[in-house]
């Protein structure tokens, strides 16, 4: 199958209902916030995690569709691990280029069998200059609509961890904890998918398929304790089009792509739920555009 | 050598990125995008081995203002040999963990930035026969009026997107007179090496940058000014 031959570009909406959607290690796991402004902020890694957690769980981590980074929660055996570990005893000091000729070999061999590499790249010791393969799906920091409040809830565990604990505490043997929500929150992301980049790592219009699937479908996969409800709400796909080159390259500035689409609250005090909000996509910018740009909305 | 006049386009963005090359393990940015992020913007609009570009001058237009952000990042790369070894075996997982292999880093971003790049191109000793100046000047400007790119440009990293338009002649730069010290200039790439994909050497050179009312002038690549 061949590479996509359409550049993209994506709005991405999704919320949390009392629930952490990216905690901040530098705030001791509370919320993401712009503290100038107390916008909830949730960062593209986090996103992308999802992403590769999500193809990894449905396509089984088997080539072509394994997954590069992988969180070690999910499988891991034995004979693998060891394999890994006499790998990087070959490697040891060495931080030269090496492989000469079979690089770019290893390099598409990559590509093929992982799809975190050919979607998003991946940065592999292949060469001595910031070695990396540039993956075609690049997204941006995804940004509450509306400032977020960050909760903190002290919560109760009825057990201890250690006998000295439950001894100072004479047999009551309970621990406090804490919990960080927000009790609601609509984040924004924006996305970018070059068709050039994706003609390079052989990223396919099924890849690109797997690819919506996932952010349609990610965040019924990654329940937790601390996520709460979290939900994908809207997907609304630009593909540029036109012949040949200009679908490529595209036929409309991207930002302006954007502006079509605006997020407008539609109800008073502090907003508690997607009905408290109205997604709007400016219908007559989209009809001007008919034949450079088809506009595919996907949630 | 033939020059290209003078293209001036407008960039901006929620946050940035310009790493300083002493600052990378936790980031920090520069104060303004470096000339050699600005090539890299202009490159992912329009480039071909035909054409290299050079800055001329960056104007800031709004304040200099900062955020910070931690993230969980991945420690390693994966070793060349692992590969090789899988692709002669047809087996063995080359994944990383991330529990095994996280690193917790902040970094210092810029935020809220926009610029007027001013720069030229001038052609280069791998152009071909139907390459002209005027071509690459035409093809440029409709690019950049039609919103069109051959990936879209970043502020530094990736996750940081730039977005483009025709520079209005009505942008005037944030005032502020400022000292920026010593910044990357750029790259100075060897001879690109068909068998890895890279050049065989890359070495940093640096200015005495200055934001004299809001514009910094990039002095000549080739002028003394710039250090190796």
């Amino acid at each position: 199958m061949s590479a996509i031959s359409n550049r993209y570009e994506f709005v991405y909406l999704f919320d949390v209902k009392d629930g952490n959607p990216n905690g901040d290690p530098d705030a001791g796991n509370m919320p993401r916030i712009d503290s100038e402004t107390g916008h909830g902020l949730v960062t593209d890694v986090s996103l992308k995690r999802k992403v590769r957690n999500y193809v990894g769980i449905t396509k089984r981590y088997e080539p072509p569709y394994d997954i590069y980074i992988k969180e070690k929660a999910v499988l891991i055996e034995a004979h693998e691990k060891a394999y890994k570990e006499l790998g990087v005893d070959l490697e040891k000091d060495d931080k030269k280029r090496k492989g000469g000729d079979r690089v770019p070999e290893a390099r598409s061999w990559m590509c093929k069998n992982f799809y975190d590499v050919r979607s998003f790249g991946a940065v592999m010791a292949l060469k001595v200059n910031a070695g990396v393969v540039k993956g075609p799906v690049q997204l941006s920091f995804a940004r509450s609509v509306d400032p977020v409040l960050q909760f903190e809830h002290s919560i109760t565990r009825m057990a201890v961890a250690t006998k000295e604990e439950a001894e100072s505490q004479g047999g009551d043997n309970r621990t406090m904890g804490k919990k960080h929500t927000v009790p609601y929150g609509l984040y924004r992301s924006h996305g970018f998918i070059s068709a050039f980049y994706a003609e390079d790592t052989g990223f396919t219009e099924e890849d690109l398929q797997l690819f919506w699937n996932s952010l349609t479908n990610m965040f019924d996969h990654d329940r937790s304790a601390a996520r709460g409800e979290m939900s994908a709400r809207r997907l609304i796909v630009f593909k540029h089009i036109g012949e040949g080159e200009s679908a490529r390259l595209g036929t409309h500035p991207a930002h302006k792509l954007f502006d079509t689409v605006t997020v407008h609250r539609k109800s008073d005090g502090p907003p508690r739920s997607y009905a408290d909000y109205e997604v709007k996509i400016d219908e007559a910018a989209i009809e001007k555009l008919k034949g450079k740009i088809e506009l595919l909305d996907l949630i | 050598m033939a020059k290209s006049k003078t293209l001036k386009i407008k960039v901006w963005g929620e946050n940035a990125c310009f790493t300083r090359p002493e600052m990378k393990v936790e980031r920090v940015s520069y104060d303004v995008m470096t000339p050699s992020a600005a090539r890299g913007i202009l490159e992912a609009i329009l480039w071909k081995p035909a054409i290299s570009w050079r800055i001329e001058r960056i104007d800031v237009l709004n304040e200099i203002r900062w955020q910070s952000v931690r993230r969980n990042e991945l420690g390693s790369k994966i070793p060349f040999s692992n590969v090789t070894k899988a692709m002669k075996d047809g087996k063995g997982s080359l994944a990383l963990y991330i529990e095994e292999e996280r690193q917790q880093r902040a970094g210092l971003f810029l935020r809220d930035v926009a610029y007027v790049i001013h720069a030229h191109f001038s052609l280069s000793d791998r152009k071909g026969p139907a390459d002209n100046i005027k071509k690459f000047e035409e093809m440029f400007e409709r690019r950049v009026s039609k919103g069109q790119c051959h990936h879209f440009p970043v502020m530094g990293n990736r996750e940081f997107p730039a977005f483009f338009a025709p520079a209005d002649d009505g942008e005037r730069p944030h005032p502020v007179d400022r000292d920026l010290g010593f910044i990357l200039y750029d790259m100075e790439f060897g001879v690109w090496d068909e068998n890895s994909s890279d050049y065989e050497s890359a070495r940093p050179r640096f200015f005495r940058a200055r934001l004299e009312s809001g514009s910094m002038v990039v002095p000549a690549w080739d002028s003394a000014e710039v250090l190796g």
